[in-house]
């Protein structure tokens, strides 16, 4: 039958969390994990600006073979503090600090983490850490590159080494504390009902991250601890000349840092797997496997870390057990890709910019992770490696992958957070731009890499340079599609449209309070009696089932 | 010989063709995947977009042969992949026996190279086509890689160890090479050319240039005796030290009764760390000489050490394997 | 700022609060492990390396020292599961009594080490200050000794920086059980702390062979 639905009217509640109490004290002080999450977004869009700001003059010097803007010193700086900023103080942090911050109590049916207290500790470490950073970029920059092989950064290396290797050590506890955090928050303080395979598959996904942060973090700590030691009291761990052995470095870095890749793309899967049944409207294709996913993805991604180091020299044997790994590692995340895809069959999918992001997601990923294993097979390792193309493999993964999961994320529960909506067809416009600009930015990428171009490289054979110019334009558009989120995203919290409790409406139970959420989450303690993305079973969300002329009556399955 | 692919370098090594049809093997894969996938989302996206508002979809929550099938296939095609690049990875790292060496020692930011007959070259590379090359790669400093695209590899070069890469050029010309790690602030100009020339040209220029005190073996054997190891290292087999003469590509026999190969490797930590494996029969009484030599120095003395090969083997007290050596 | 064993806020139960805090603590615990054993890796593969020189340095340190504080660590775990025990069986004036105990061996135990860390100074074993390792030492036996010395300052330093947390953690239990507030029913910070001080003491157990044991039997 046909409706008119006028869409309602809604308005801000009276109470929220964000007019509860006022004054700088109320936020620096708060133990709210939802201003906490405020907290971080403030500290990783700083970051990503940054980091942002880094990336754009290393495209512009990058327009001509002989450097366009900087001298070699800088731009090895650029191409160092832009990894640096990116991955330790926006990427990782970004998803699990801001959306898993604000969303987790609210999506298992509690108060508010664990350890409230320990949560504000964790942002003041990450600012700290920052401080570190930061300070070291301002006296003399960083030089290394963000992976500090030794004994470069180690001995030779002219740059702010030191300080840059302490924030970042200090900024791992960060991140340990909230994986502590989540970890114990998912397991004791779920509501009623909520059992574990009722709970969300961003939970889930969350859960899976936590893993990483609470066994992989600590590694890179100590690892970051010995280089400043290393290089403050000439010590020799690292460095060959006093006995020490650089591979050791690359072995403890990449123990962590290659589960650190898992951190920086589970939250974002997670996201997705909230985003695809809300716009499609039914529940998300094999709920246990896409769980259990996440779950094989953080412990075999513990691993596969020597896959990084198949040309240092390492022992045959080492090279191919790493290589099976790493293809194993594969397999859970193309499940998920064809779960994603399954879900959309007969669904009711609307168009909106959450569900433009996630599908955006899924195909940038895809082309992200099949040539993750162009990378992981051996025979072509060899030749790729340390060229562009691992650049635009891990760009795919975590731009058009993290960042666009992230992204989608904040657009899918920005009316929950701001009690706001964002404009829409605004909205829709940047994620295509978005989506565009940045397949011209990294797609070249990969070409240049199978041409043979290394990484990391200030000047660069004049037959390379077509390509870097086609790379440029993309990274103008894509610059674009970064700002206008900022920009409507600001004005949508003094002139959008109050959201309402549930405008898409989607079926967690985070959606079952007010739209901003009072500052205890839940005027009463929710008993959970239904399962995940149930939108037949949820009367409450005033939808139905669309008519069926022709089939007749039959039971689903 | 020209690519499959346009964009690829020319082929210009035997691993070229090797890796270029593993290339086109996985982007064929992937691309058979990607179209797929995306023209499933893409029509499902149109075909079940949403009637009326309050549409819902079809619960449909799975589907285990589904899964199964979406988690062997990918799998069985990952393991032919991985197999694939096994193989040529194994081959890659194994060099034949006859290759030719040549050293390669990187520092920052050049490249020196030596030919085994000594003749330096500084960010230059002559080889003759058609032969097994093996390059054993050093570095002075930190970590770089020597990387010719022509011929589809590299390796690194880390300070501290030797590692080796071999080719067999195919094809005559001049290709480029690259260092491929990032070792500092000129890192991106450290790089050169690869000469790729007929066997006549390269033993004529090979013996082009060269004055005698630049031949390693002159150099090598200077040191031996400046360094003292020639008090201990006996060519009689009478010295505290085993007889170098014929070790060279033999096997040595341990104290602790195992056996290990005279390689380059062996013979630099036995310079740097010379009780790590002592030869059977001998005391742990050599010092170390870390510290006292440079990378130059060192391979001037494996040169020399090479150079010993035919030399006379004394009856006893050189440490090697009695019958037969290779 | 909350008293111990009021019921948090954000909990809805006593009970799960207890749970949450013990989880917490056996995940913190996890995540030292990884922190000590990047340094136990760097360990191991060095001393496999330069077998010789890490046995001589290790036949440097002082082994009645080191046995004797193995014994007070160990002692002092015994007296901190006996404070735990005290309050489980709900005698809350013994609690006072054994927390005395464990502080005192966990003082003791720094009061060697810094011992220790004298003699090494005084011996030019200290990297980072000129470090000598026996007159007459070659340049390579000087470096790999300095490696054997920064991986034993660098162990033992950050344990006995554990130790240092684990005293400031007793002081604050012991402040607590003097004003009662543990109780049979409620005594969650005395265990958790309890198993940081065991964690701490393990972890000691393994330094102990590895740096002052090398090689002794020959």
């Amino acid at each position: 039958m046909a409706t008119t639905t006028t869409a309602p009217v809604h308005t801000m509640p009276r109470d929220h969390y964000l007019n509860s109490t006022y004054g700088i004290r109320s936020w620096l002080l708060t133990t709210d994990h939802k201003r906490i999450a405020w907290l971080y977004l403030a500290g990783v869009t700083f970051f990503f600006t940054l980091g942002g700001i880094f990336a754009a003059m290393i495209r512009v010097h990058l327009l001509t073979p002989s450097g366009l803007l900087v001298s070699p010193e800088t731009y090895n700086k650029l191409f160092t503090m832009h990894g640096v900023a990116m991955i330790f103080f926006f990427l990782i942090p970004s998803i699990p600090a801001v959306l898993g911050n604000f969303l987790i109590p609210l999506m298992i049916g509690a108060k508010d983490v664990a350890f409230p207290k320990l949560n504000l500790l964790s942002w003041y470490v990450y600012i700290i850490g920052g401080c570190f950073v930061l300070y070291s970029f301002a006296t003399g920059g960083l030089d290394t590159g963000w992976t500090f092989y030794t004994p470069l950064s180690s001995v030779y290396s002219n740059s702010a080494v030191a300080p840059a290797v302490i924030g970042i050590f200090i900024n791992g506890f960060s991140s340990i504390l909230t994986g502590m955090n989540f970890a114990v928050t998912i397991h004791t303080m779920r509501a009623p009902g909520m059992t574990w395979f009722r709970l969300p598959l961003f939970v889930w996904a969350h859960y899976a991250t936590s893993i990483i942060f609470i066994l992989g973090t600590p590694v890179i700590a100590i690892t970051l601890l010995l280089v400043a030691l290393e290089r403050t009291l000439h010590l020799g761990f690292f460095n060959p000349a006093l006995g020490g052995d650089p591979i050791l470095f690359q072995h403890l870095f990449w123990f962590y840092s290659h589960p650190a890749v898992y951190i920086m793309i589970l939250p974002a899967m997670g996201v997705i797997s909230e985003i695809i049944p809300t716009f499609a409207r039914k529940p998300i294709f094999g709920y246990t496997f896409i769980a259990a996913s996440s779950i094989s993805i953080a412990v075999i991604g513990f691993f596969v870390w020597a896959h990084h180091m198949f040309l240092t020299g390492e022992s045959t044997y080492a090279a191919l057990a790493f290589s099976l790994l790493s293809f194993l590692v594969a397999i859970p995340s193309a499940v998920k890709v064809f779960n994603w895809t399954a879900t959309l069959y007969k669904g009711s999918i609307s168009y909106d910019t959450p569900m433009l992001y996630a599908l955006g997601f899924i195909g940038l990923f895809l082309i992200g992770g099949l040539t993750g294993l162009f990378l992981a097979c051996l025979g072509l390792d060899i030749d790729i490696h340390d060229t562009y193309f691992v650049i635009a493999h891990f760009h795919y993964i975590m731009v058009g992958g993290a960042i666009m999961g992230y992204l989608g994320g904040l657009h899918f529960w920005w009316p929950k957070i701001t009690g706001k909506l964002y404009p829409e067809f605004l909205a829709r416009i940047a994620a295509v731009t978005l989506f565009v600009g940045f397949n011209l930015t990294f797609g070249p990428q990969f070409l240049l890499g199978l041409m043979g171009m290394p990484r990391r490289y200030h000047n660069y054979p004049p037959e390379f340079q077509v390509l870097n110019v086609l790379s440029t334009a993309g990274a103008s558009i894509l610059a674009l599609g970064y700002l206008l989120p900022m920009v409507y995203f600001t004005w949508s919290v003094r002139y959008g449209k109050a959201a309402g409790p549930n405008p898409w409406p989607a079926t967690g139970l985070e959606w079952t309070t007010a739209s901003p959420p009072p500052t205890e989450n839940f005027d009463v303690t929710p008993v959970v009696d239904w399962e995940p993305y149930d939108y037949k079973n949820r009367p409450d969300l005033g939808l139905t089932a669309p008519a069926a002329p022709l089939a007749p009556a039959h039971g689903d399955d | 010989m020209q690519a499959q692919l346009p964009i690829l370098p020319d082929q210009a090594s035997n691993f070229a063709p090797q890796v270029d049809s593993l290339m086109i093997f996985m982007i064929l894969a992937s691309a058979f995947f990607t179209v797929v996938i995306t023209a499933a989302i893409i029509f499902f996206f149109f075909k079940y977009r949403r009637k009326a508002e309050t549409d819902i979809g079809e619960p449909i929550h799975g589907d285990m042969r589904l899964e199964l099938t979406w988690i062997v296939i990918p799998l069985l095609i990952s393991m032919v992949m991985f197999g694939w690049g096994a193989v040529v990875y194994v081959n890659f790292r194994h060099a034949p026996q006859d290759a030719l060496d040549i050293y390669v020692v990187g520092k920052q930011w050049m490249w020196k190279i030596q030919q085994p007959n000594g003749r330096k070259e500084i960010n230059e590379l002559h080889v003759p086509v058609g032969r097994d090359i093996k390059l054993i790669l050093a570095s002075e400093d930190v970590i770089h890689d020597f990387y010719v695209p022509a011929f589809r590899v590299k390796m690194d070069a880390v300070p501290g160890h030797y590692n080796t890469l071999w080719f067999r050029p195919t094809e005559p010309g001049r290709y480029h090479f690259f260092c491929s790690q990032y070792c500092g602030t000129n890192h991106a100009v450290m790089g050169g050319w690869v000469t790729v020339m007929e066997p006549s040209d390269y033993a004529a220029w090979l013996a082009g240039s060269t004055a005698v005190d630049a031949d390693p073996i002159v150099a090598g054997e200077k040191l031996f005796s400046e360094k003292s190891c020639s008090t201990c290292h006996v060519p009689n087999g009478t010295g505290r030290g085993p007889s170098l003469n014929g070790i060279y590509g033999g096997k040595a026999r341990l104290a602790d009764g195992s056996t290990v190969t005279v390689d380059d490797p062996y013979i630099r930590e036995s310079l740097l760390l010379p009780n790590a494996k002592i030869v059977a029969g001998f005391v742990p009484a050599m010092p170390s000489y870390e510290g006292q030599l440079t990378e130059d120095q060192i391979l001037s003395l494996i040169t020399y050490i090479k150079s010993l090969e035919s030399q006379p083997v004394p009856a006893t007290g050189a440490g090697v394997v009695a019958a037969g050596k290779k | 700022m909350h008293r111990t064993g009021e019921l948090y806020g954000h909990f809805q139960t006593l009970e799960q609060q207890k749970d949450s805090a013990t989880l917490g603590m056996w995940i913190f615990l996890a995540t030292e492990i990884l922190f000590f054993g990047g340094l136990f890796l760097t360990y191991s593969i060095n001393r496999q390396t330069y077998p010789g020189v890490f046995a001589d340095a290790s036949k440097t340190l002082d082994l009645t020292l080191g046995t004797l504080n193995t014994a007070v660590l160990i002692a002092s775990s015994l007296t901190m599961a006996m404070a735990v025990w005290s309050a489980e069986a709900g005698k809350k004036k013994l609690i006072p009594v054994y927390l005395i105990l464990t502080l005192i061996l966990g003082t003791v135990f720094l009061g060697v080490k810094a011992v220790e860390y004298h003699a090494k100074y005084v011996e030019h074993h200290i990297p980072g200050l000129p470090f000598q390792f026996e007159p007459g030492s070659t340049a390579a036996t000087n470096a790999h000794a300095e490696l054997f010395f920064s991986l034993y300052f660098g162990m033992t330093g950050l344990h006995a920086l554990h130790m240092v947390v684990g005293v400031g953690l007793l002081l604050w239990l012991l402040r607590q059980s003097l004003k009662g507030r543990f109780t049979a029913e409620y005594n969650t910070p005395i265990e958790n702390v309890g198993l940081y001080w065991h964690f701490v003491d393990i972890v000691w157990i393994y330094l102990y062979p590895l740096l002052y044991l090398i090689d002794r039997h020959k």
